[in-house]
């Protein structure tokens, strides 16, 4: 008889809410009674998503070969898991081997994402052993002109989607003289097809927490804020309790890691309103305001908030910020091409076979990101459209597949990346009805302040309504290209200014899905 | 999330003390009307002044900031919430079918309450589900890949609890 004690088998299952969305937990339930019943000793840590949501659940265990992933697994294929010895890594058509082995993994450049779904998101421990710290310790030796210094030589870039350098806006607020300044985390993460704030605030959280810290240190700012969505109540909570526990931790507060430098951290919520994704319309909010946007000048790195010089950054360039600080500028900056350099994390969603987050160096196509990585569509049916950066990003059609994902070859074809995210129709989509719908969206999101997008989505609306009726088309595409000049033109931010993206780029690839009354009226 | 039915009705001692908890809060109306929502199921018309008077706004500004966000609800939702995307990657896995079949099986509209008081449907314009759409937060967990027949059950279930 073995009455040796067994130490409990470890397995690693994702809390990141796309894995809740399809079972996690119904999963968990059903793997820690089966193996209670067994009298099995095992351990659950929850962990963030490896970002291949198509494997969800995904369930891995730790084993002498490494973690052996299984999925996904659903909640009646676990007792058969159990008798094909899965604690062991026993073999089973679930398997899939160790995860860094597989080819949609291995195929990335994984920086910012380096520890999403590996750690414990809420364990520093797990942290500081795969690096974390190592920014901040760096950054606290050199002092703040050499922290900008690394960032500009970087060529980190804003990842919310307007593509500004980060080291750029740092100095501006670095050489901004006030007795407060703030670091601002764009966490508002509204466009659709995108998912990474939300995977590095589940995820990962303690990479933000050190790059708002880094950020703090770098332009004289000792409080920083981020600002999340209502529509992320899971990762708001473990966002909350990373904050938390990084102060317990000393962290954060008035001795960050014992270096008497000060940074306090504050998460806030949001309320449903897109448009406070612009950063102007975000600090407004914060300050409790109706989220209008500002008109600029002044910059937010000279009057932000509270009026006061503000360094507003997206969560990923801020998350990025640790990675080049801990391995140094030219390690980031030798991935890329042209002037995006870095990785990227794109965002593969919609109707996808294979969709994900999948990171890596800019310069990939859109057809290897569309057909090559994402498989398709999960219809089987063909791809029509994919439309790129969010509801304000262009349609892009098959035809233009050989554009290389990178921030200029995207502008030259009228498109954006945006935020990274890629959804993609099969060719059940009417592209009117898509044009209609970007400009309604801008309608239900436009914060009222100027004419052009106030008055220019609803009458957008109704003209894409009259040439879906088969009316007039001709004159009303001719009307709906002029008003589309005027919101791009005349609105004072980018939700009046960029609707025209999605709009003609339906008008300008798909023609004949705006004349098919019209063709249907004339036989 | 707690249970909707339980939510007290207005109680302005209840309201003061949630106001006066937060009022010291740099731009603290939204974190207040988020803490008012969360303790009465919405933003009841009588904290309005008592926000105008805690943090030095006029009525019409703090009423210009609750009707501007689209959360913040002027009447009571029903005992469960459903809010469903309507956004891009939702539409791309035909959402919309889904959500009609929901909101037709219910005999309501987007944003209105069953005639019982059991159920509300929201529109929400994402929710980082992308990869799994379409998809809903129903009382606030979420639910992915969505067709019209697993909506009506996860629906039927929180109906029946």
């Amino acid at each position: 008889m073995n009455t040796a004690p067994i130490s409990p088998i470890r397995l690693l299952i994702p809390q990141d809410v796309a894995a809740l969305a399809v079972g996690a937990e119904r999963v968990v339930k059903a793997i820690t009674s089966h193996a209670a019943a067994d009298g099995t000793a095992i351990t659950i840590t929850r962990t963030g998503s490896r970002g291949l949501f198509w494997l969800e659940t995904l369930v891995e265990v730790e084993t002498p070969a490494g973690r052996i992933a299984y999925g996904p697994v659903n909640p009646q294929d676990v007792p058969g898991l159990f008798n094909a010895g899965f604690l062991l890594g026993g073999a089973h058509p679930l398997r899939l081997g160790r995860m860094e082995d597989h080819p949609w993994l291995k195929g990335q450049t994984r920086l910012t994402f380096a520890r999403c779904g590996i750690v414990d998101p809420l364990s520093l421990e797990d942290y500081e052993a795969t690096g974390g710290y190592k920014g901040l310790r760096h950054a606290l030796s050199i002092g703040p002109a050499a922290i900008v210094a690394a960032v500009t030589k970087s060529g980190l870039r804003g990842r919310g989607g307007a593509g500004f350098p980060t080291g750029v806006k740092w100095k501006t607020v670095a050489d901004t003289k006030a007795p407060q300044k703030y670091i601002v985390c764009n966490a508002d993460e509204g466009d659709s097809g995108t998912f990474a704030d939300r995977m590095i605030m589940e995820g990962d959280p303690f990479c933000l927490i050190e790059g708002m810290s880094i950020a703090g240190i770098a332009v004289g700012a000792t409080k920083g804020y981020i600002y999340s969505r209502s529509e992320y109540p899971h990762a708001n909570r473990t966002m909350r309790a990373a904050i938390a526990e990084a102060y317990r931790t000393g962290r954060l507060g008035t001795d960050i890691l014992g270096s008497g430098v000060t940074f306090d951290l504050e998460l806030r919520v949001g309320a449903g309103a897109y448009v406070c994704g612009e950063e102007t319309a975000l600090l407004e909010s914060l300050e409790g305001k109706r989220g209008q946007v500002r008109a600029k000048p002044p910059l937010p790195a000279h009057k932000g908030l509270f009026g006061q010089p503000t360094v507003i950054n997206n969560l990923i360039s801020l998350a990025t910020v640790p990675v080049i600080l801990a391995e140094g500028a030219a390690y980031y900056a030798d991935f890329g091409m042209g002037r995006s350099r870095g990785t990227m994390p794109i965002q593969i969603a919609g109707n996808v076979r294979h969709g994900g987050l999948y990171e890596t160096a800019f310069g990939v196509t859109l057809g290897e990101i569309v057909e090559g990585i994402g498989d398709g569509t999960a219809t089987g049916r063909p791809v029509k459209a994919v439309q790129c950066g969010g509801p304000l990003g262009a349609y892009f059609p098959p035809m233009l597949f050989d554009t290389p994902y990178d921030y200029e070859a995207f502008a030259q074809r009228d498109g954006l990346i945006g935020h990274g995210g890629v959804v993609v129709f099969d060719d059940s989509v009417d592209m009117a009805a898509q044009a209609r719908f970007a400009m309604e969206f801008c309608a239900i999101e436009s914060c009222g302040k100027c004419t052009p997008c106030r008055i220019g989505s609803t009458r957008g609306a109704e003209v894409v309504e009259k040439i879906m009726a088969g009316r007039e088309v001709d004159a009303n595409l001719a009307l709906l290209e002029d008003l589309c000049a005027t919101m791009k033109f005349g609105s004072l931010c980018a939700l009046g200014g960029f609707t025209p993206y999605p709009v003609l780029s339906a008008v300008r690839h798909y023609p004949e899905d705006f004349r098919r009354r019209h063709a249907a009226a004339a036989e | 999330m707690p249970n909707p039915s339980l939510r007290p009705t207005w109680d302005p001692f209840r309201a003061e003390a949630i106001i006066a908890d937060h009022a010291q809060m740099p731009g603290a109306l939204l974190p207040i009307l988020h803490a008012l929502q969360e303790e009465f199921g919405h933003v009841p018309e009588p904290a309005v002044p008592l926000l105008a008077d805690a943090l030095n706004l006029s009525r019409a500004e703090v009423h210009g900031v609750i009707t501007f966000y689209h959360d913040f609800r002027h009447d009571p939702a029903g005992r469960h919430v459903v809010k469903l995307c309507r956004a891009e990657a939702c539409q791309s896995m035909k959402g919309e079918h889904t959500a009609s079949h929901l909101l037709r099986r219910l005999g309501i509209d987007w944003g209105g309450t069953t005639p019982d008081g059991s159920v509300t449907v929201e529109p929400v314009y994402c929710l980082g589900l992308c990869a799994t759409a379409p998809a809903a937060l129903v009382d606030g967990e979420p639910h992915g890949r969505l067709t019209p027949e697993s909506l009506a059950g996860i629906v039927e279930e929180a109906r029946r609890a």
